[in-house]
Protein backbone atom coordinates (compact mmCIF):
# COMPACT_ATOMS: atom_id res chain seq x y z
CA UNK A 1 0.00 0.00 0.00
CA UNK A 2 1.40 3.46 -0.81
CA UNK A 3 0.01 6.28 1.23
CA UNK A 4 0.08 10.03 0.00
CA UNK A 5 0.33 12.56 3.17
CA UNK A 6 0.10 16.33 2.62
CA UNK A 7 1.99 16.78 -0.51
CA UNK A 8 3.12 19.62 -1.73
CA UNK A 9 5.35 20.08 -4.98
CA UNK A 10 6.23 23.26 -6.20
CA UNK A 11 8.47 24.89 -8.99
CA UNK A 12 9.57 28.24 -8.42
CA UNK A 13 6.68 30.30 -7.31
CA UNK A 14 3.95 27.87 -8.53
CA UNK A 15 2.34 25.42 -6.51
CA UNK A 16 1.69 22.50 -8.73
CA UNK A 17 0.54 19.77 -5.40
CA UNK A 18 -1.40 21.27 -2.63
CA UNK A 19 -1.40 18.71 0.02
CA UNK A 20 -2.84 15.67 -0.98
CA UNK A 21 -3.43 13.03 0.94
CA UNK A 22 -4.38 9.59 -0.54
CA UNK A 23 -4.05 5.93 -0.29
CA UNK A 24 -3.11 3.83 -3.05
CA UNK A 25 -4.17 0.05 -2.61
CA UNK A 26 -2.24 -3.21 -2.68
CA UNK A 27 -3.60 -5.65 -5.77
CA UNK A 28 -5.64 -3.20 -7.54
CA UNK A 29 -5.33 -1.14 -10.42
CA UNK A 30 -5.23 2.48 -9.21
CA UNK A 31 -5.74 5.42 -11.28
CA UNK A 32 -4.74 9.03 -11.23
CA UNK A 33 -7.19 11.15 -13.50
CA UNK A 34 -7.21 14.49 -14.09
CA UNK A 35 -7.03 17.28 -16.90
CA UNK A 36 -3.75 18.27 -18.88
CA UNK A 37 -1.28 20.40 -15.77
CA UNK A 38 -3.73 19.27 -13.09
CA UNK A 39 -0.46 17.66 -11.55
CA UNK A 40 -0.67 14.13 -12.24
CA UNK A 41 2.39 13.69 -14.14
CA UNK A 42 4.25 15.79 -10.82
CA UNK A 43 2.21 13.32 -8.30
CA UNK A 44 3.90 10.35 -10.00
CA UNK A 45 7.33 11.69 -10.23
CA UNK A 46 7.36 12.05 -6.96
CA UNK A 47 6.08 8.83 -5.91
CA UNK A 48 8.78 7.36 -7.97
CA UNK A 49 11.34 9.81 -6.58
CA UNK A 50 12.25 11.45 -9.53
CA UNK A 51 11.01 14.87 -8.24
CA UNK A 52 11.66 15.53 -4.71
CA UNK A 53 8.30 16.89 -2.78
CA UNK A 54 8.34 20.25 -0.93
CA UNK A 55 7.00 18.74 1.83
CA UNK A 56 4.86 15.81 3.08
CA UNK A 57 5.07 11.89 2.86
CA UNK A 58 4.97 9.34 0.64
CA UNK A 59 4.65 5.96 2.55
CA UNK A 60 5.31 2.81 0.92
CA UNK A 61 4.03 -0.11 3.68
CA UNK A 62 4.69 2.41 5.88
CA UNK A 63 8.35 3.33 5.34
CA UNK A 64 8.64 7.18 4.05
CA UNK A 65 10.02 7.36 1.11
CA UNK A 66 11.35 10.63 0.87
CA UNK A 67 13.47 10.67 4.11
CA UNK A 68 15.23 7.65 2.77
CA UNK A 69 19.16 7.88 2.08
CA UNK A 70 20.05 7.41 -1.08
CA UNK A 71 21.23 4.21 -0.82
CA UNK A 72 17.79 3.58 0.38
CA UNK A 73 16.36 4.85 -2.17
CA UNK A 74 17.95 2.94 -4.40
CA UNK A 75 16.90 -0.69 -3.26
CA UNK A 76 13.23 0.57 -2.95
CA UNK A 77 13.21 1.40 -6.38
CA UNK A 78 14.39 -2.36 -7.02
CA UNK A 79 10.81 -3.02 -6.06
CA UNK A 80 9.67 -0.57 -8.69
CA UNK A 81 8.44 -1.05 -12.37
CA UNK A 82 7.50 2.49 -14.24
CA UNK A 83 6.32 2.58 -18.29
CA UNK A 84 6.92 6.16 -19.53
CA UNK A 85 4.12 8.06 -21.64
CA UNK A 86 7.47 7.43 -24.59
CA UNK A 87 8.13 4.21 -23.08
CA UNK A 88 11.28 5.72 -22.96
CA UNK A 89 13.07 1.56 -24.26
CA UNK A 90 16.90 1.71 -25.07
CA UNK A 91 17.56 2.20 -28.39
CA UNK A 92 20.23 0.45 -28.91
CA UNK A 93 19.45 -2.60 -27.50
CA UNK A 94 17.55 -4.85 -28.75
CA UNK A 95 13.55 -5.79 -27.36
CA UNK A 96 15.30 -8.92 -25.10
CA UNK A 97 18.06 -7.02 -23.98
CA UNK A 98 15.66 -4.31 -23.25
CA UNK A 99 13.70 -7.02 -20.84
CA UNK A 100 16.76 -8.19 -19.62
CA UNK A 101 18.20 -5.15 -18.66
CA UNK A 102 16.91 -4.88 -15.06
CA UNK A 103 18.26 -8.53 -14.69
CA UNK A 104 21.91 -7.96 -15.81
CA UNK A 105 22.06 -5.21 -13.32
CA UNK A 106 20.51 -6.51 -10.17
CA UNK A 107 19.48 -10.18 -10.45
CA UNK A 108 21.86 -13.17 -9.31
CA UNK A 109 20.76 -15.50 -12.30
CA UNK A 110 22.89 -16.41 -14.42
CA UNK A 111 23.03 -15.65 -18.42
CA UNK A 112 20.30 -18.82 -19.07
CA UNK A 113 18.08 -18.28 -16.63
CA UNK A 114 18.29 -14.21 -17.31
CA UNK A 115 17.05 -15.49 -20.59
CA UNK A 116 14.45 -17.31 -19.39
CA UNK A 117 12.67 -14.82 -17.51
CA UNK A 118 13.28 -12.21 -20.30
CA UNK A 119 11.76 -14.64 -22.48
CA UNK A 120 8.73 -15.67 -20.17
CA UNK A 121 8.01 -11.66 -19.91
CA UNK A 122 7.87 -11.21 -23.14
CA UNK A 123 5.34 -13.63 -24.24
CA UNK A 124 3.46 -12.32 -21.08
CA UNK A 125 3.09 -9.33 -23.09
CA UNK A 126 2.33 -11.24 -26.70
CA UNK A 127 5.71 -10.89 -27.75
CA UNK A 128 7.47 -13.67 -28.48
CA UNK A 129 8.97 -13.73 -31.33
CA UNK A 130 9.91 -9.78 -31.63
CA UNK A 131 13.03 -10.18 -29.27
CA UNK A 132 15.42 -9.61 -31.68
CA UNK A 133 13.66 -6.63 -32.87
CA UNK A 134 15.28 -3.01 -32.11
CA UNK A 135 12.78 -0.57 -30.72
CA UNK A 136 13.29 1.64 -33.86
CA UNK A 137 11.66 -1.35 -35.69
CA UNK A 138 8.36 -2.32 -33.77
CA UNK A 139 4.97 0.10 -33.62
CA UNK A 140 4.03 2.11 -30.35
CA UNK A 141 1.88 -0.67 -29.00
CA UNK A 142 4.41 -3.38 -29.16
CA UNK A 143 6.96 -0.31 -27.44
CA UNK A 144 4.85 -0.38 -24.78
CA UNK A 145 4.47 -3.61 -24.17
CA UNK A 146 7.86 -4.44 -24.27
CA UNK A 147 8.39 -1.85 -21.65
CA UNK A 148 5.52 -3.44 -19.48
CA UNK A 149 7.63 -6.59 -20.11
CA UNK A 150 11.13 -4.53 -18.42
CA UNK A 151 9.21 -3.00 -15.64
CA UNK A 152 7.55 -6.28 -14.83
CA UNK A 153 11.06 -8.71 -15.33
CA UNK A 154 12.01 -7.97 -11.28
CA UNK A 155 8.63 -9.09 -10.09
CA UNK A 156 7.81 -5.43 -8.50
CA UNK A 157 5.56 -4.67 -5.65
CA UNK A 158 4.98 -1.68 -6.97
CA UNK A 159 4.01 -0.75 -11.34
CA UNK A 160 3.44 3.01 -12.37
CA UNK A 161 2.70 3.97 -15.90
CA UNK A 162 2.25 6.76 -17.07
CA UNK A 163 -0.10 7.41 -19.73
CA UNK A 164 -0.03 4.08 -20.51
CA UNK A 165 -2.55 4.28 -24.04
CA UNK A 166 -1.42 8.02 -25.09
CA UNK A 167 -0.54 7.89 -28.93
CA UNK A 168 -2.49 4.32 -29.34
CA UNK A 169 -5.80 3.66 -30.94
CA UNK A 170 -8.43 2.49 -28.71
CA UNK A 171 -8.39 -1.38 -29.76
CA UNK A 172 -4.54 -1.14 -28.63
CA UNK A 173 -5.22 1.00 -25.74
CA UNK A 174 -7.90 -2.30 -24.79
CA UNK A 175 -5.44 -4.43 -25.29
CA UNK A 176 -2.55 -2.41 -22.78
CA UNK A 177 -5.32 -1.49 -20.19
CA UNK A 178 -6.43 -5.43 -19.88
CA UNK A 179 -2.53 -6.43 -19.91
CA UNK A 180 -2.03 -4.08 -17.01
CA UNK A 181 -5.26 -4.84 -15.37
CA UNK A 182 -4.45 -8.77 -15.50
CA UNK A 183 -0.97 -8.40 -14.63
CA UNK A 184 -1.66 -6.32 -11.77
CA UNK A 185 -3.86 -9.58 -10.44
CA UNK A 186 -1.56 -11.99 -11.42
CA UNK A 187 1.35 -10.67 -9.47
CA UNK A 188 -0.56 -9.01 -6.85
CA UNK A 189 1.11 -5.42 -7.77
CA UNK A 190 0.67 -2.21 -6.49
CA UNK A 191 -0.43 -0.57 -10.01
CA UNK A 192 -0.96 3.25 -10.68
CA UNK A 193 -1.82 4.66 -13.61
CA UNK A 194 -1.84 8.45 -14.80
CA UNK A 195 -4.36 8.48 -18.13
CA UNK A 196 -7.13 10.57 -19.56
CA UNK A 197 -8.71 7.28 -21.10
CA UNK A 198 -11.98 7.18 -20.22
CA UNK A 199 -11.90 3.63 -21.34
CA UNK A 200 -9.21 2.93 -18.79
CA UNK A 201 -11.14 5.00 -16.06
CA UNK A 202 -14.55 3.00 -16.72
CA UNK A 203 -12.74 -0.54 -17.58
CA UNK A 204 -10.10 -1.01 -15.29
CA UNK A 205 -10.07 1.53 -12.30
CA UNK A 206 -10.24 -0.42 -9.15
CA UNK A 207 -9.33 2.77 -7.50
CA UNK A 208 -9.65 6.41 -9.07
CA UNK A 209 -8.05 9.10 -7.90
CA UNK A 210 -8.91 12.62 -9.71
CA UNK A 211 -6.58 15.29 -9.23
CA UNK A 212 -8.26 18.89 -9.75
CA UNK A 213 -5.45 21.98 -10.19
CA UNK A 214 -3.23 19.88 -8.08
CA UNK A 215 -5.59 18.51 -5.11
CA UNK A 216 -7.59 15.67 -4.45
CA UNK A 217 -10.95 16.21 -5.66
CA UNK A 218 -12.71 12.77 -5.57
CA UNK A 219 -11.55 9.12 -4.89
CA UNK A 220 -13.64 6.16 -5.84
CA UNK A 221 -14.09 3.16 -7.92
CA UNK A 222 -15.02 3.07 -11.19
CA UNK A 223 -19.18 2.21 -10.69
CA UNK A 224 -19.60 5.28 -8.49
CA UNK A 225 -18.53 7.98 -11.26
CA UNK A 226 -21.99 7.76 -12.86
CA UNK A 227 -23.87 8.85 -9.91
CA UNK A 228 -21.34 11.41 -8.77
CA UNK A 229 -22.39 14.71 -7.82
CA UNK A 230 -18.81 16.10 -8.01
CA UNK A 231 -19.69 18.59 -10.88
CA UNK A 232 -15.86 19.18 -11.43
CA UNK A 233 -15.24 15.14 -12.08
CA UNK A 234 -18.04 14.71 -14.13
CA UNK A 235 -17.46 17.89 -16.30
CA UNK A 236 -13.94 16.06 -17.04
CA UNK A 237 -15.40 12.28 -17.29
CA UNK A 238 -18.60 13.17 -19.42
CA UNK A 239 -16.89 16.19 -21.20
CA UNK A 240 -18.04 14.94 -24.80
CA UNK A 241 -21.77 15.09 -25.76
CA UNK A 242 -22.09 11.05 -26.93
CA UNK A 243 -20.39 10.28 -22.71
CA UNK A 244 -23.18 13.26 -21.84
CA UNK A 245 -25.79 11.45 -23.66
CA UNK A 246 -24.56 7.60 -22.20
CA UNK A 247 -24.72 9.29 -18.97
CA UNK A 248 -28.20 10.51 -18.94
CA UNK A 249 -29.09 7.34 -20.94
CA UNK A 250 -28.36 5.38 -17.92
CA UNK A 251 -29.13 7.36 -14.92
CA UNK A 252 -31.50 10.38 -16.26
CA UNK A 253 -28.93 13.08 -15.27
CA UNK A 254 -27.60 15.53 -17.41
CA UNK B 1 28.22 -4.71 -16.91
CA UNK B 2 30.67 -1.67 -16.23
CA UNK B 3 32.96 -3.75 -18.53
CA UNK B 4 31.16 -4.50 -21.51
CA UNK B 5 29.83 -0.76 -22.06
CA UNK B 6 33.56 0.75 -21.21
CA UNK B 7 34.33 -2.09 -24.36
CA UNK B 8 31.57 -1.09 -26.47
CA UNK B 9 32.57 2.78 -26.09
CA UNK B 10 36.10 2.00 -26.46
CA UNK B 11 34.85 0.66 -30.06
CA UNK B 12 32.62 3.46 -30.69
CA UNK B 13 34.59 6.42 -29.48
CA UNK B 14 37.72 5.06 -30.27
CA UNK B 15 37.81 2.23 -33.10
CA UNK B 16 35.11 4.07 -35.10
CA UNK B 17 37.17 7.24 -34.99
CA UNK B 18 40.60 5.65 -36.20
CA UNK B 19 39.78 6.29 -40.28
CA UNK B 20 38.88 9.72 -39.73
CA UNK B 21 41.92 9.94 -38.08
CA UNK B 22 44.58 8.58 -40.24
CA UNK B 23 42.74 10.32 -43.56
CA UNK B 24 43.58 13.30 -41.79
CA UNK B 25 47.05 12.98 -40.85
CA UNK B 26 48.11 11.26 -43.68
CA UNK B 27 47.34 14.15 -45.84
CA UNK B 28 47.95 16.82 -43.30
CA UNK B 29 51.53 14.63 -43.08
CA UNK B 30 52.10 15.09 -46.80
CA UNK B 31 51.03 18.60 -46.96
CA UNK B 32 53.23 19.94 -44.17
CA UNK B 33 55.96 17.92 -45.52
CA UNK B 34 55.09 19.38 -49.72
CA UNK B 35 55.16 22.96 -48.06
CA UNK B 36 58.40 22.69 -45.91
CA UNK B 37 60.17 21.50 -48.45
CA UNK B 38 58.71 24.49 -51.25
CA UNK B 39 58.49 27.69 -48.80
CA UNK B 40 61.68 26.83 -46.71
CA UNK B 41 64.45 24.67 -49.17
CA UNK B 42 67.38 26.95 -49.49
CA UNK B 43 71.01 26.66 -50.17
CA UNK B 44 71.66 27.11 -46.49
CA UNK B 45 69.28 24.39 -44.81
CA UNK B 46 70.02 21.27 -45.05
CA UNK B 47 68.15 19.02 -47.17
CA UNK B 48 66.40 16.94 -44.33
CA UNK B 49 64.74 20.08 -42.71
CA UNK B 50 61.04 19.31 -44.47
CA UNK B 51 61.29 15.41 -43.11
CA UNK B 52 62.54 17.26 -39.35
CA UNK B 53 59.80 20.01 -39.18
CA UNK B 54 57.42 17.75 -40.74
CA UNK B 55 57.82 15.04 -37.56
CA UNK B 56 58.09 17.85 -35.26
CA UNK B 57 54.97 19.20 -35.95
CA UNK B 58 52.95 15.84 -36.26
CA UNK B 59 54.75 14.74 -32.66
CA UNK B 60 54.54 18.03 -30.74
CA UNK B 61 50.68 19.74 -32.16
CA UNK B 62 49.06 17.41 -34.89
CA UNK B 63 48.66 14.34 -33.39
CA UNK B 64 47.82 15.38 -30.09
CA UNK B 65 46.03 18.92 -29.97
CA UNK B 66 44.76 19.39 -33.65
CA UNK B 67 43.44 15.91 -34.00
CA UNK B 68 41.47 16.58 -30.62
CA UNK B 69 39.73 19.56 -31.89
CA UNK B 70 38.75 16.97 -34.86
CA UNK B 71 37.83 14.67 -32.58
CA UNK B 72 35.76 17.36 -30.25
CA UNK B 73 34.10 17.68 -33.00
CA UNK B 74 33.10 13.60 -34.19
CA UNK B 75 33.27 12.54 -30.82
CA UNK B 76 31.69 15.33 -28.70
CA UNK B 77 28.81 16.11 -30.73
CA UNK B 78 28.19 12.31 -30.50
CA UNK B 79 28.39 11.65 -26.90
CA UNK B 80 26.36 14.94 -26.18
CA UNK B 81 23.79 14.21 -28.80
CA UNK B 82 23.27 10.32 -27.44
CA UNK B 83 23.24 11.48 -23.96
CA UNK B 84 20.75 14.25 -24.45
CA UNK B 85 18.64 12.08 -26.57
CA UNK B 86 18.73 9.98 -23.50
CA UNK B 87 17.63 12.18 -21.33
CA UNK B 88 14.77 14.20 -23.54
CA UNK B 89 13.31 10.62 -24.11
CA UNK B 90 12.93 9.68 -20.19
CA UNK B 91 15.48 6.75 -20.82
CA UNK B 92 17.66 8.25 -18.16
CA UNK B 93 15.06 8.63 -16.02
CA UNK B 94 14.06 5.26 -16.72
CA UNK B 95 17.59 3.97 -15.23
CA UNK B 96 17.43 5.88 -12.10
CA UNK B 97 13.59 4.16 -11.26
CA UNK B 98 15.64 0.90 -11.92
CA UNK B 99 17.76 1.69 -9.35
CA UNK B 100 20.62 2.01 -11.52
CA UNK B 101 23.04 5.01 -11.09
CA UNK B 102 22.10 6.63 -14.45
CA UNK B 103 25.53 8.83 -14.48
CA UNK B 104 27.94 6.06 -13.68
CA UNK B 105 26.57 3.69 -16.19
CA UNK B 106 26.24 6.43 -19.01
CA UNK B 107 29.26 9.30 -18.66
CA UNK B 108 32.38 6.78 -16.55
CA UNK B 109 32.30 4.28 -19.33
CA UNK B 110 32.58 7.03 -22.20
CA UNK B 111 35.45 9.29 -20.34
CA UNK B 112 37.29 5.84 -19.18
CA UNK B 113 36.70 4.56 -22.95
CA UNK B 114 38.07 8.04 -24.68
CA UNK B 115 41.56 7.63 -22.11
CA UNK B 116 42.09 4.46 -23.10
CA UNK B 117 41.94 4.57 -26.75
CA UNK B 118 43.35 8.27 -27.13
CA UNK B 119 47.21 7.07 -26.84
CA UNK B 120 46.69 4.76 -29.58
CA UNK B 121 44.92 7.33 -31.83
CA UNK B 122 47.92 9.55 -31.03
CA UNK B 123 50.53 7.26 -32.12
CA UNK B 124 48.87 6.34 -35.19
CA UNK B 125 47.99 9.54 -36.63
CA UNK B 126 51.79 10.44 -35.70
CA UNK B 127 52.36 7.01 -37.77
CA UNK B 128 50.07 8.05 -40.49
CA UNK B 129 51.39 11.88 -41.12
CA UNK B 130 54.81 10.11 -41.60
CA UNK B 131 53.19 8.07 -44.28
CA UNK B 132 51.77 11.16 -45.99
CA UNK B 133 55.56 12.76 -45.69
CA UNK B 134 57.08 9.61 -47.49
CA UNK B 135 54.10 9.42 -50.01
CA UNK B 136 55.19 13.09 -50.81
CA UNK B 137 58.58 11.38 -51.75
CA UNK B 138 57.83 8.52 -53.44
CA UNK B 139 54.42 9.10 -55.33
CA UNK B 140 54.86 12.97 -55.94
CA UNK B 141 58.79 13.18 -56.08
CA UNK B 142 59.12 16.29 -53.94
CA UNK B 143 62.24 15.09 -52.73
CA UNK B 144 64.80 12.12 -52.54
CA UNK B 145 63.26 9.58 -49.93
CA UNK B 146 66.17 9.31 -47.56
CA UNK B 147 66.50 12.91 -47.12
CA UNK B 148 63.26 12.88 -45.92
CA UNK B 149 64.23 9.69 -43.59
CA UNK B 150 67.72 11.31 -42.49
CA UNK B 151 65.09 14.17 -41.39
CA UNK B 152 62.72 12.11 -39.48
CA UNK B 153 65.42 10.14 -37.90
CA UNK B 154 67.56 13.60 -36.91
CA UNK B 155 67.46 14.59 -33.16
CA UNK B 156 64.76 12.84 -32.10
CA UNK B 157 63.62 13.36 -28.43
CA UNK B 158 61.45 10.63 -27.16
CA UNK B 159 59.99 12.92 -24.49
CA UNK B 160 57.93 14.77 -27.05
CA UNK B 161 55.93 11.51 -27.92
CA UNK B 162 55.03 10.84 -23.75
CA UNK B 163 54.46 14.96 -24.24
CA UNK B 164 51.77 14.02 -26.96
CA UNK B 165 50.13 11.65 -25.26
CA UNK B 166 50.10 13.20 -22.41
CA UNK B 167 48.61 16.12 -23.57
CA UNK B 168 46.11 13.87 -25.61
CA UNK B 169 44.91 12.30 -22.08
CA UNK B 170 44.03 15.82 -21.09
CA UNK B 171 42.27 16.32 -23.94
CA UNK B 172 40.40 13.20 -23.77
CA UNK B 173 38.99 13.90 -20.69
CA UNK B 174 38.03 17.46 -21.67
CA UNK B 175 36.39 16.44 -24.76
CA UNK B 176 34.33 13.21 -23.13
CA UNK B 177 33.31 15.10 -19.26
CA UNK B 178 32.25 18.17 -21.42
CA UNK B 179 29.91 16.32 -24.08
CA UNK B 180 29.12 14.15 -21.26
CA UNK B 181 27.75 17.46 -18.96
CA UNK B 182 26.22 18.92 -22.03
CA UNK B 183 23.56 15.72 -22.78
CA UNK B 184 23.28 14.62 -19.11
CA UNK B 185 21.89 18.03 -18.31
CA UNK B 186 19.39 19.05 -21.42
CA UNK B 187 16.17 19.79 -20.78
CA UNK B 188 13.40 20.29 -23.27
CA UNK B 189 13.15 18.44 -26.53
CA UNK B 190 15.62 17.38 -30.28
CA UNK B 191 16.28 21.68 -30.41
CA UNK B 192 17.85 21.76 -27.20
CA UNK B 193 19.11 18.26 -27.71
CA UNK B 194 21.80 19.90 -31.21
CA UNK B 195 22.00 22.99 -28.90
CA UNK B 196 24.07 21.12 -26.17
CA UNK B 197 25.80 19.24 -29.18
CA UNK B 198 27.12 22.27 -30.51
CA UNK B 199 27.55 23.84 -27.26
CA UNK B 200 29.68 20.53 -25.82
CA UNK B 201 31.90 21.24 -29.10
CA UNK B 202 32.40 24.75 -29.21
CA UNK B 203 32.63 24.65 -25.25
CA UNK B 204 35.80 21.38 -25.54
CA UNK B 205 37.28 22.76 -28.36
CA UNK B 206 38.09 26.41 -26.67
CA UNK B 207 39.02 24.43 -22.97
CA UNK B 208 41.14 22.30 -25.72
CA UNK B 209 42.82 25.58 -26.92
CA UNK B 210 43.48 27.64 -23.54
CA UNK B 211 45.15 23.91 -22.03
CA UNK B 212 47.35 23.45 -25.07
CA UNK B 213 48.85 26.43 -24.02
CA UNK B 214 49.12 26.00 -20.49
CA UNK B 215 50.61 22.30 -21.00
CA UNK B 216 52.87 22.70 -24.01
CA UNK B 217 54.44 25.13 -21.24
CA UNK B 218 54.32 23.07 -18.91
CA UNK B 219 55.59 20.24 -19.80
CA UNK B 220 57.99 21.44 -22.72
Amino acid sequence: MIEVKNLYKSFGDKEVLKGINTVFEDGKTNLIIGQSGSGKTVLMKNLVGLFEPTSGQVLYDGRDFVRMSKKEKVMMRREMGMIFQSAALFDSLSVLENVMFPLDMFSSMNLREREKRAMYCLDRVNLSGAEKKYPGEISGGMQKRVAIARAIALNPKYLFCDEPNSGLDPKTSLVIDDLLHSITQEFHMTTIINTHDMNSVMGIGENIVFIYEGHKEWQGVSSEIMNSTNKRLTDFIFASDLLKEMRQAVTGKQ
Amino acid sequence: MFWKQYVKEMAQLGINSIGIVLLISFFIGAVICIQMKVNIESPWMPRWVAGYTTREIMLLEFSSSIMCLILAGKVGSNIASEIGTMRVTQQIDALEIMGVNSACYLILPKILGLLTIMPFLVIFSSAMGIVGAYGTAYIGHIMPPDDLTLGLQHDFVPWFMWMSIIKSQFFAFIISSVASFSGYTVEGGSVDVGKASTDAVVTSSVLILFSDVFLTQLLS
